[in-house]
């Protein structure tokens, strides 16, 4: 008992558990819309283009470069979105474009520049060490804004979701719900960065996803569900990793991975069944807009 | 049956043109839908019958011609099943709630609105489905309850996607059935259809369609060997049974007995 107290006894302990664990819930509610649409890429993606953003702020305006990586983060979802639609370039091949690019920018950026804040390391692994006031901060609000906006828009999420043709016809405004789920998306990404790392970010985005998907057939569980997995990857990982001295990120990831595992053992066909059309893209054809193909 | 277009217009096209990339999938279309529309749609595939749909829905908006539609119509949309990822977790009442969704409204349901659903599960006989996962449904349950989803717009006009399209021979009767009862209620319909005999033919009009309306009327008058071939580009024979026309695929050996290689 006094091993598992003892790290509480360090504040930056106690401010990390707490980040880690907001973090996972906050990756594993929103992962449930992400990996339901079939968009776990767009969450890779996402976070390696965010990291460009990230080197890239630094060098002009370092004191603001968690906005300048969000603005890059947010432009880049909504351009992914907009060669996808245009139906030309398939959204894989628009993601591998646009969020690799950015992503090696951002690695150029650092070996040549430095940074000012979080290192290289820490950005991509995760790191509880570098969290600042501010950041658990914006970490809280950008947690209040996602429950807020999928509390407000809960019905038009679930529709668009499961089916866009119709919830188009239907008069809800698809495209306007999708630009709004990327840019929470952004934030989300941007806003557990330092403690999951950007490498690690995507994975914490589809594990609690697809844990609550085997364990239940149900929409609102499964949002229940896959934010309490990411709210115990954070806290059991965050201990792990101190014991372990490894980075949060990686053991936070690990956790989920093994959660995913035992979940995987006792659910068995079931849960592969229920989790199958995961990756399944419900593609628009009938509304595709005039000019595409 | 009525059906044949006589009632007040809902919607009117006239000289509509509309495609993709500036290239025209329908040329010249004008096409009147009245409150008594019961309509099938046919033609090839490629034929511009979803694009006919899409049109009607609004999605689309044409090159050249003008449409227009009765202020605060309601239109219903009913996709076609093989379109719809069955795995998705939810439940039919949540399926069917999902056409209440404009609006500010919180994620449960209101006491009103269990209801409604209720109400329009019951009419479509799968009540006692309400909170099974819509994977476990069977194919012309499947189709009652994107049909009950759509009624619960109360629309005015309901627009189908090839409603019979993967399902079984009991699974279409079915859904003919619930359709001609619809109509029967006062709701337009209009659908799109491959199946020529087992829905077109039942139905009291028909468009038939590739690239433009190559023609319409009842079965009697569109379902003829001439405008068949017109349509689908290949030759097909129409046989009278029971005083409905059917449409048979001409075998190879009669091409031969007519000279086509």
């Amino acid at each position: 008992m006094e091993t598992i107290l003892e790290p509480l006894t360090y504040a930056f302990f106690v401010k990390g558990l707490f980040v880690a664990s907001l973090a996972g819930a906050l990756l594993g509610f929103i992962g449930v819309f992400i990996v339901l649409r079939g968009m776990s890429y767009i969450g890779h993606g996402l976070s390696h283009s965010i990291f460009g953003g990230f080197a890239a702020a630094q060098l002009f305006a370092a004191q603001f470069y968690l906005i300048g990586a969000g603005l890059w983060g947010i432009a880049s979802a909504l351009a992914i979105t907009t060669v996808a639609k245009r139906g030309r370039v398939g959204a894989d091949a628009a993601i591998g474009v646009i969020t690799t690019a950015s992503f090696a920018l951002g690695v150029a950026l650092f070996a040549k520049f430095g940074t000012s804040g979080p290192s290289f390391e820490n950005a991509l692994f995760g790191s509880i060490l570098g969290i600042t006031t501010e950041q658990i901060i914006g970490l809280m609000a950008v947690s209040l804004l996602t429950a807020a906006f999928v509390f407000l828009r809960y019905r038009a999420l679930l529709f668009t979701t499961f089916d866009p043709d119709v919830a188009d016809v239907s008069g809800v405004r698809v495209g306007r719900i999708e630009a709004m789920l990327m840019i929470i998306l952004s934030l989300a990404i941007l806003a557990t960065l330092t403690v999951i790392g950007v490498t690690l970010v995507a994975a914490m985005l589809v594990i609690p996803a697809v844990v609550a998907r085997m364990l239940t057939d149900s929409f609102g569980r499964m949002l229940a569900i896959s934010t309490i997995v990411g709210v115990f990857s954070g806290f059991v990982g965050m201990y792990a990793s101190y014991y372990a001295g490894v980075p949060s990120g990686t053991m936070i990831v690990l956790v989920g991975a093994a959660i995913f595992v035992i979940v995987l053992a006792f659910t068995g066909g079931r849960g592969l069944r229920r989790s199958a059309g995961l990756d399944r893209h419900v593609d628009a054809p009938l509304l595709t807009p005039i000019g595409a193909k | 049956m009525t059906g044949t277009g006589v009632g007040p217009e809902l919607i009117s096209l006239t000289g509509v043109s509309v495609g993709y990339d500036h290239h025209h999938v329908l040329s010249d279309v004008s096409f009147h839908i009245h409150e008594d529309q019961f309509t099938a749609v046919v033609g090839p595939s490629g034929a511009g019958k979803t694009t006919l749909l899409r049109v009607l829905l609004g999605v689309l908006k044409p090159d050249h011609g003008t449409i227009t539609s009765q202020p605060g119509l309601r239109v219903s949309y009913v996709p076609q099943l093989e379109t719809v990822n069955w795995n998705f977790p939810i439940t039919v009442f949540e399926c069917v709630l999902m056409s209440r969704t404009i609006g500010r409204r919180l994620p449960w349901p209101s006491r009103a609105e269990r209801a409604e659903v209720s109400s329009v599960l019951e009419r479509l006989g799968i009540g006692n489905l309400a909170t099974r996962h819509i994977r476990e449904l069977s194919g012309g349950q499947q189709q009652r309850m994107f049909l009950a989803r759509a009624l619960l717009r109360q629309p005015q006009l309901l627009l189908l996607d090839e409603p019979t399209s993967g399902v079984d021979v009991s699974t279409r009767h079915d859904v003919l059935h619930l359709l001609a009862d619809l109509h029967e209620d006062g709701v337009a319909i209009v659908l799109t259809t491959h199946d020529l005999n087992g829905l077109a033919a039942h139905l009291p009009h028909i468009v038939c369609v590739n690239g433009g309306i190559v023609a319409d009327g009842s079965p009697a008058e569109v379902i003829t060997p001439e405008v068949l071939e017109r349509t689908f580009g290949a030759r097909m024979e129409v046989l009278e049974h029971l005083g409905m026309r059917v449409v048979v695929d001409e075998a190879p050996h009669m091409f031969a007995a007519r000279g086509v290689n």
